[in-house]
């Protein structure tokens, strides 16, 4: 079931993005934006957290879920150690994905050249 | 050349594409891509014994690791310009932005080549990422704290 639900959610999303990107002049770097800055905000009052319940791999996969666990870790550390929380617990739950991004781009870049 | 003759000029040179397939081929294959996210998490939690907290972090390390090396390959490039928002939305897109600009900027030098380029693009995501996620953050923080 969660496989279906998968599909059908991050199906759902990129078929928005395309439609604004089809639609109107926005690009793809406006488009990632919008979506970031919307997983934050569903994640305000945890309707993000009800999508990953009930889609599973399929919530976390879309660029809104970076937004969300953004928020999520930073909501996670403010409630032990207050407001200074908001700020250390930024980035707990995305490290993974910024730190392997990162790594793996300078690694391919040291041994790839540029096709044209 | 008057004004209006040009823009019919352009409009004819213009490729013809369909929105309707446009968004079809976006749907199926962003599906797929969490289709595929959603595999990778019960083959985890299945093979190394782990929770499924723990199977996600491995996903989408995978993930990014899969598109990083297309793109350094060259095949992402052309599969993007056929699926569109179907790859560049899910995290596979952020992984591309970065090797790609790291990669298109090698030649300028470790420091303003690869070291100033790499996040041209997937800058504005965690930018506008952590700025609304502290706002927003705030705003339910303060909201908990009156309630």
């Amino acid at each position: 079931m969660y496989i279906l639900y998968s599909f059908l959610f991050c199906g759902t999303i990129c078929l928005i993005a395309e439609l604004i990107l089809d639609n109107t002049k926005l690009t793809p770097g406006h488009i990632t934006s919008i979506f970031v800055i919307t997983g934050a905000f569903l994640d305000t009052f945890g309707i993000y957290d009800f999508f990953i319940m009930k889609c599973g791999g399929g919530a976390l996969v879309p660029i809104t879920s970076f937004g969300h666990s953004l928020i999520h870790g930073a909501l996670t550390k403010a409630e032990t150690t207050g407001f200074v929380g908001l700020l250390m617990g930024m980035f707990d739950l995305t490290a993974s994905g910024i730190t392997s991004a990162i790594i793996f781009a300078f690694v391919f870049t040291l041994f790839f050249k540029p096709k044209d | 050349m008057e004004k209006q003759k040009y823009e019919q000029l352009v409009q004819k040179h213009n490729p013809k594409e369909s929105k309707g397939k446009n968004a079809i081929i976006a749907f199926v294959v962003g599906g797929l891509v969490g289709v595929a996210g959603e595999l990778l998490i019960c083959l985890y939690t299945h093979w190394l014994n782990i929770s499924r907290n723990d199977a996600s972090v491995y996903m989408i390390v995978t993930l990014i690791f899969i598109a990083s090396l297309l793109t350094a390959l060259g095949v992402f490039d052309k599969l993007v310009s056929k699926a569109k928002c179907g790859l560049l939305i899910p995290i596979t897109g952020f992984a591309h932005s970065m090797t790609s600009a790291a990669i298109d900027y090698k030649k300028e030098g470790p420091i303003y080549g690869i070291g100033s380029n790499i996040f041209k693009l997937a800058g504005s995501v965690i930018l506008y990422g952590v700025v609304s996620a502290w706002f927003f953050g705030m705003v339910r923080y303060i909201i908990e704290v009156i309630a």
